[in-house]
């Protein structure tokens, strides 16, 4: 068991100034609990009166492990732990891990799961950033702004309890296509949920794009360079604030997205400013994409009929002794995979989400490496925050939009 | 494999003289520890491979020799392109040049790597652990290293089992 240490301020000499080590600079602690951190972050910061001269982000309060325990777990068991991650973007998860697994033993999904992958993804980007507006709103004193927008991520949820009964931590998205086919009420739910929110958009709108106390916060602040952003592997909203136009759904399409007419949202200022739009953007976008996947929404099977990977259905196990075999050493032994190892990216709500899975020829995987997108958007906060006021951090930090269980996995 | 990919590899292979693999349509370039920090460079200078996706590791024990491989997943946003390289490490001399120079995600991946397998970063401008606690001893994501669990405590021996738990000093 590790024994813990006392700190001194000997670790971080070489991470803040001169100043501070003559006292003339002060060191102060924000978090680990901090209602402005959005979850438990730590941020060492160097003060020069109200002016931040250095931060030294410290993470891994909400460490779990899970990348050390899915290689105790077999493939199907192991997804489980995919939702705990990007506790805002549940769905995402489970869909890239399926994909890295389909990829890594050549696994086929029918069409009609594809479609019904993509229309939860982009529920998924909307509940994200609503869940997003809102805090952000509230951490810039808009405090209704939380309201409306949990009000409205509210109807995402209960679409996901329909389909799957569970509200959150859905796995709904399994290897081969998806858990169950999705009830007939689903489509009518979700036709709803998009015809009702592009006006609850226009609401926030109203209520912050050019509301003068908003702009005030942050145009102009946290300005981000596309060169200094590429270097620290920042992607997704924030990388297409800086104006660098890179979606990994239009240039590697994943699940079929070149087939859909969507946008993707650029601007070039950098600033905090920025950022919000174009996640504002993004939700209209999806909105657009939800309604072209249901028009197509295409019947048929929602499960690859390969029964070496994927479960067969319950009905057949009374008549079917292979079906009962298959079904038993499924959940007993696993399917194995080839000794290789796969990368797999998709566009989550914050960037590139990827998974590097190496298989060793058994049925656990030697390696799942979750590369999260919050973990590398939030390097780049120490370069982004230099010389502002503490006030602007909060609003920076809430721009960056990180999720700490992403982060410290 | 892609043309575009095919002679960015022939150039790594007149270079460093690497060897490749190809899976699922992916390519893997094996490189030389040594050769990790000019391959790099020449990849961001000359093909345009701007960001540093991912940089990792996998451990292969109880295979000693090679015990390591050190993952760099690169993209280039101009090119489209995606290209991983690996760096096969021995168990007894886990050091990997650092790449913060180059790209400065690496500073907090190899952090990463420090902290989770124990491989040392030379050259790192600020080698500290990340996500675990000061003081933790070993390196979690080893396969060597237990995974570990927690007592079930029920009503009838909570206090029994409470008096032998770790729990954070004072």
């Amino acid at each position: 068991m590790a024994q813990l240490e006392e700190v001194s301020v000997d670790q971080f000499k070489h991470l803040v100034s001169e100043r501070a080590l003559t006292g003339e600079t002060m060191l102060l602690n924000m978090g680990p609990q901090h209602p402005s951190t959005h979850g438990v972050l730590r941020l060492l910061l160097e003060l020069d009166g109200e002016t931040i001269i250095n931060t030294i982000p410290d993470i891994g309060y909400l460490h779990t492990g899970i990348e050390k325990n899915i290689e105790a777990k077999t493939y199907l068991k192991a997804e489980v732990m995919s939702d705990r991650l990007d506790y805002m973007n549940n769905m995402g998860n489970n869909l890239v891990y399926c994909m890295a697994v389909e990829k890594l033993v050549d696994l086929d999904v029918p069409e009609r799961a594809v479609v019904i992958r993509v229309i939860l993804a982009e529920l998924e980007r909307i509940n994200s950033h609503l869940v997003w507006i809102g805090t952000f709103g509230l951490d810039l004193a808009a405090m209704s702004m939380f309201l409306y927008a949990f009000r409205e991520r509210e109807r995402i949820l209960d679409i996901k309890e329909l389909i799957s009964g569970q509200r959150m931590m859905t796995t709904f998205i399994r290897p081969g296509g998806i858990w169950r086919d999705v009830p007939v009420e689903f489509e009518a739910a979700v036709r709803d949920f998009i015809k009702m929110l592009p006006k609850r958009i226009d609401e926030y709108e109203a209520l912050l794009t050019k509301n003068p106390l908003f702009l005030d916060r942050l145009l102009g602040i946290g300005k981000l360079d596309p060169a200094v952003a590429l270097q620290h592997g920042v992607t997704g909203p924030m990388l297409r604030a800086s104006g660098v136009n890179w979606d990994l759904r239009k240039a590697r399409p994943y699940l079929g997205y070149d087939q859909y007419d969507f946008t993707v949202p650029v601007r070039t200022e950098g600033d905090t400013y920025a950022r919000y739009i174009v996640r504002v953007e993004e939700m209209r976008e999806s909105l657009k994409i939800i309604e072209q996947a249901l028009n197509k929404l295409p019947l048929g099977p929602v499960n690859s009929n390969n029964r070496k990977f994927v479960p067969p259905p319950r009905s057949e196990l009374g008549v079917s002794m292979e079906a009962l075999i298959h079904h038993f050493k499924l959940w007993t032994e696993g399917f194995p995979a080839p000794n290789a190892s796969v990368y797999q990216a998709v566009e989550s709500p914050r960037g590139e989400l990827g998974v590097l899975l190496e298989g060793d020829g058994s049925a656990k995987p030697r390696r799942c490496h979750w590369r999260t997108p919050s973990f590398d958007n939030l390097s780049v906060l120490p370069k982004i925050v230099k010389g502002h006021l503490v006030a602007d951090l909060v609003a920076i930090l809430a721009s960056v939009d990180i999720v700490l269980g992403d982060i410290d996995r | 494999m892609d043309k575009k990919l095919e002679t960015i590899v022939q150039a790594l292979q007149e270079n460093f003289g690497v060897t490749f693999e190809e899976f699922r349509g992916e390519v893997h370039v094996f490189v030389k520890a040594e050769n990790i920090v000019p391959a790099l460079t020449l990849l961001r200078d000359k093909y345009d491979f701007e960001l540093l996706s991912a940089l990792t590791a996998t451990d292969f024990w109880p295979q000693l020799s090679p015990r390591f491989h050190v993952v760099y997943q690169l993209t280039s946003l101009a090119r489209n392109l995606s290209l991983q390289l690996r760096v096969p490490l021995e168990d007894s001399q886990p050091h990997i040049p650092t790449a913060t120079g180059l790209y400065e995600v690496a500073n907090w991946r190899e952090r990463e790597l420090l902290d989770m397998f124990g491989i040392i970063p030379d050259g790192h401008p600020d080698p500290r652990r990340i996500l675990m606690p000061d003081g933790t001893d070993g390196h979690p994501l080893r396969k060597d290293f237990p995974l570990g669990y927690e007592e079930p405590q029920f009503t009838f021996n909570f206090d029994e089992i409470d008096l032998r738990k770790p729990y954070a000093k004072e």
